[in-house]
């Protein structure tokens, strides 16, 4: 160390810094054991096991997979639903993600606000909210039928509710990865476009659209893998007419408990994920998904292989086309409208976009707030609009055992899974920020794959380790709050890691250094310097954690038996069962309790800003 | 045509953010191949000028005219303009012949006209290997003549500048400005530049536009501004100045009689601006104007004063002293190896001519009170 510090001295600025020996990588493990007991392993457990019969090997699962039509079926049906919702979220997302990333600094941060506010509002609650709005005389019906534009209500639940609630529940995932890559655009390239020359509509598709298409692509992608892995919302707005994928898994599992075909379906839906991702990569190259800025992402470099070739290719015919459709449309607006150039003018376009954006917005964050007026109501059903004012519905939420037992439960497991989460993942994010470790971007695309891997395949094979751990080794975690505890952990460590490490990316390491040359050793330097100055990111990833466990109903519908239930799949059982007012109560509860929490986190994502 | 060829003409030119006035009816006019700068402190309201005759927001008032044509609220596609900004704004996802060949092809340019246009100007900025680079492989300095190469390319009236240099290193930036200035003459083009950089102002202009407050404080060529400044603002901005506030005593054809602080008589040049004998009025001496007087030296203007400063900054010894116990005055001498220095503490001579004195006003002329 001493020697390590006189060459600091000779050297001044250029600290030279070895590659860190073994022990660097340390922190690292507890993460990745922890991720092997409850990630890897059990999903390679579980597509093994669909490899077998009775302990041998065995295609027989797979067989039957394509024998009987059924699954075929379901796979296309997944598909097309998942492209479908791609497709629409990523068409309507991008004016709202163009509309924020050109908006000023204080306007787009409270925009953002009602991006992310459904984002983390509860995805059931989000669901039930469209089952009130949506239902045959729901609000939406009723005013369609007033409005003369419908005659008689309209089914929804059917292929068209299973839209309208995917493509909602997704769509802000698609705002925030376009703006995370249209915020890197400097602002200045449509302008330079524009006193070079350029119309507006040739400086938007020349310029802006090629820089912005990674964010467009990696939205879409995202946006359609998760939506292959859906089960909520078709089952819930389906109306039992929508059989996708996820939905035959949970079949298999529930009822058959046919493990092996679980997992053949399973790997199906992973295969196709992969296939996805695959052609996603040659297309636009993988480095699009992670955090580089715009310029790095134009595609420059895929001409090597022959899907990039074409792509590029297409294209540039694509873009070549439409400013050549924009020129002709300019030179007719200016024949039909002359430009005078001694009166200000008004640009229709932004206004045309703005109003766009905000409708976009309204359809964002509206509909869960529905579910606030219908929990109030004094009838005995789900009815619009509500019948009277009383709060009995309330009452009868508080005074069920079973939904306090719920509430407590989520939250308790909620803090401890946040907890546990924080304890392995922060280390890991210390190291994976500040060494040079050898394999860093192995380490980290394992730390992110639960985010990759459809999260029905890794309950489905949480659940079959657990009862495999019971059986065999007399460890009782189906049913247990334990259980479920491990499993929403393992959820969140790529959120905790992932936030962590942007906050140490800002922090000034040299505050670090100055401690330590003023005599304090590392541990009290972590203490007194470096947490006090990271508080605030890391109760935001805190919160993350916290509310991706709150939320969380997939590995809680396998892992938690009958009694040991939490609030999402209260909600659920409950909505299986029957459609009461007093789930909107619930939702009411839990929307506001969500929503207190997102603000708490942007308040203090803010301090952590300024300071 | 008795009226020369105005490249740009600005006319009461009026901006307003709310309550602040960004720019203030400003007036300028720029001859062909003229290269004007825009100087001023943060917030002057520079780029607001260069913005509304780039067509990139619309003023609240006034008039501009580019190469004999209205263009006050042209867009920016419309009016026959370049413009280099500060971050060089190339496109990313373009080559850098692309980047050159953007605006050729946005005139509907042939192809092969495109391609001789494309490696003629990339002779003349002098980066003819680089055609099929992406921007980003480029260091600072050579992004920056690309972008000028991407103005040159179609020959716009005139090009503007947005502190072009501001993201180079001192000695690139030297060594740009001579190039730009170069090839500005070379090529005959009209540049309105901005800057808040004196130096760069002066080595690269044939006028400067100091601005303050969103007004025109000054307009004219280095000269003028460094040695004729009419206002303390001016005068204090450019180069460093002694701003001494003294009673006009009497005035006639080739002096203004002055009483400076401390009972000396000064003598300054004739005032630009009405004069009374009884005023109060503030001259400007620049410090290397005023020297140390040996004995028996004479010059039109002389006051004794007892030094409290003498250092030594480099190739310039600067001498600090009081006029009156209050008024600061000092003196840059050049360091010169066995020139007698005298120390601090020390009687001695200050004097300068009646052609270094200069009346400066207070506001500027013409302004409001
Ligand atoms: N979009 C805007 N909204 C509100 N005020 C603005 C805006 N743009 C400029 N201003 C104000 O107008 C004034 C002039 O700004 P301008 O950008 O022209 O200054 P500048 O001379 O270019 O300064 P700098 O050297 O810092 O670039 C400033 O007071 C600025 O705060
Ligand atoms: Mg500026």
């Amino acid at each position: 160390m001493t020697t390590l510090n006189q060459m600091r001295a000779v050297h001044g600025d250029k600290v030279y810094k070895p590659r860190p020996g073994w022990h660097a990588g340390l922190p690292l493990v507890p993460v990745f054991i922890f991720l092997a007991l409850f990630f890897f392993f059990p999903v390679i457990q579980l597509l093994s096991l669909s490899v077998q019969t009775k302990g041998e090997l065995s295609g027989i699962h797979y067989l039957r997979l394509v024998e009987s039509d059924v699954y075929v079926r379901s796979l296309l049906i997944t598909l097309k639903v998942a492209f479908y919702t791609t497709l629409i979220c990523v068409v309507a997302a991008y004016p709202l993600a163009y509309m924020l990333a050109t908006a000023s600094g204080q306007t787009r941060n409270s925009l953002i606000l009602w991006v992310l506010m459904p984002f983390w509002t509860s995805f059931l609650v989000r669901t039930f909210a469209w089952l009130v709005l949506l239902g045959r005389h729901g609000p939406l019906n009723k005013y369609l039928i007033e409005l003369g534009l419908l005659s008689e209500p309209l089914e929804f639940f059917n292929m068209l509710g299973t839209m309208i609630g995917m493509v909602h529940a997704l769509m802000p995932l698609a705002v925030m990865t376009m703006l995370s890559v249209m915020e890197t655009i400097d602002a200045n390239l449509p302008k330079a476009a524009a006193t070079l020359g350029a119309r507006g509509g040739q400086a938007f598709w020349r310029i802006y659209f090629p820089l912005s298409l990674p964010g467009l692509a990696a939205g879409g992608l995202l946006v359609f893998i998760t939506a292959l892995g859906f089960f909520i919302t078709p089952t819930i707005l389906g109306g039992g007419r929508i059989m996708m994928i996820a939905q035959l898994i949970i079949e298999q599992v529930e009822q058959l408990l046919n493990w092996g075909f679980a997992g053949a379906i399973a790997l199906l839906l992973l295969l196709t994920a992969l296939v996805v991702f695959y052609l996603y990569d040659r297309l636009l190259g993988m480095s699009t998904l992670s955090g580089s800025g715009a310029a790095d992402r134009s595609g420059a470099g895929l001409g090597s292989n022959p899907i990039g070739k074409a792509g590029v290719w297409i294209g540039g015919i694509f873009i070549n086309a439409i400013g050549w459709v924009c020129d002709r449309f300019g030179e007719l607006v200016e024949v039909v409208r002359p430009i005078r150039p001694d009166r200000p003018r008004k640009t229709m376009s932004r206004t045309v976009m703005w109003i766009t954006g905000i409708t976009i917005l309204v359809f964002l964050s509206a509909p869960s707030f529905f579910v606030v007026p219908v929990s109030f109501t004094g009838g005995g059903f789900l009815e619009w609009p509500p019948q009277g004012f009383s709060t009995r519905w309330y009452d009868l939420v508080f005074e069920s055992a079973t939904w306090r037992a719920a509430g407590i439960r989520s939250f308790s497991v909620g803090v401890i899974s946040a907890l546990l989460a924080m304890a392995i993942s922060v280390p890991a994010a210390f190291v994976l920020t500040r060494q040079r470790l050898k394999g860093r971007t192995l380490y980290m695309s394992l730390l992110l794959s639960p985010l990759i891997i459809p999260r029905i395949l890794i309950a489905v094979a949480l659940f079959y380790s657990y009862a495999y751990a019971d059986r065999f080794l007399q460890i009782g975690l189906i049913g247990s709050s334990l259980g479920l505890v491990l499993g929403h952990a393992m959820l969140a460590v790529p959120y905790v890691v992932v936030t962590v490490m942007a906050v140490l990316k800002n922090y000034d390491y040299r505050l670090d250094q100055a401690a330590w040359s003023l005599g304090a050793n590392k541990a009290r330097t972590l203490w007194h310097i470096t947490f006090p100055l990271i508080r605030a990111g890391l109760l935001a990833a805190f919160l993350f954690a916290f509310v991706t466990s709150f939320d969380e109903l997939t590995i809680a519908l396998f892992v938690s038996g009958g009694l040991a239930t939490t609030l999402p799949k209260q909600m659920w059982d409950d909505a299986l069962l029957k459609v009461s007012p007093g789930l909107a109560a619930a939702s009411t509860l839990i929307l506001i309790f969500v929503t207190s929490m997102i603000f708490l986190a942007e308040f203090l994502r803010r301090k952590a800003a300024k300071s | 045509m008795s009226e020369p060829a105005y490249k740009l003409k600005i006319r009461n030119l009026r901006k307003t953010y709310g309550p602040v006035i960004a720019l203030a009816d400003a007036n300028v006019d720029m001859r062909e191949g003229e290269f004007l700068t825009l100087l001023g402190p943060s917030g002057s309201g520079k780029t607001t000028m260069l913005m509304a005759v780039a067509g990139l927001l619309q003023p609240d008032g006034g008039e501009v005219w580019i190469d004999g044509r209205l263009a006050t609220y042209m867009p920016p596609n419309k009016r026959d303009i370049g413009m280099v900004f500060q971050n060089y704004a190339l496109f990313p996802h373009l080559t850098v012949a692309e980047n050159i060949a953007f605006p050729l092809r946005m005139r509907k340019v042939d192809e092969a006209t495109i391609k001789k246009e494309v490696t003629r100007v990339l002779d003349v900025v002098r980066l003819p290997q680089v055609a099929e680079r992406q921007p980003r492989q480029l260091s600072g300095g050579q992004q920056q003549r690309i972008a000028l190469a991407r103005c040159i390319v179609y020959k716009p009236s005139i090009i503007l500048m947005d502190e072009p240099l501001g993201a180079l290193d001192k000695k690139l930036r030297d060594q740009m400005q001579l190039e730009i200035k170069h090839l500005a003459v070379q090529l005959g083009i009209t540049v309105l530049y901005v800057t808040h950089d004196q130096e760069e102002a002066l080595v690269m202009s044939d006028r400067i536009c100091l601005m303050n407050d969103g007004e025109i404080e000054q307009l004219g060529t280095p000269d003028e501004l460094y040695f004729r400044p009419t206002s303390v603002f001016a005068a204090d901005f450019l180069g460093e100045s002694n701003l001494i506030k003294a009673t006009v005593s009497a005035v006639d054809g080739s002096a203004v009689t002055l009483k400076a602080p401390g009972g000396a008589i000064v003598r300054a040049a004739p005032s630009r601006f009405e004069v009374r004998p009884g005023q109060q009025v503030t001259f400007m001496v620049r410090p290397e104007n005023v020297h140390l007087l040996n004995p028996g030296d004479k010059t039109d203007n002389e006051v004794s004063v007892k030094l409290d400063d003498v250092v030594l900054v480099g190739q310039v010894t600067k001498a600090y002293a009081k006029l009156g116990g209050e008024t600061k005055l000092s003196s840059t001498q050049l360091t010169r190896v066995g020139a007698k220095m005298p120390k601090s503490g020390e009687e001695v001579r200050f004097g300068w001519s009646v052609d270094a004195t200069v009346l400066v006003a207070e506001k500027r002329p013409g302004a409001a009170a």
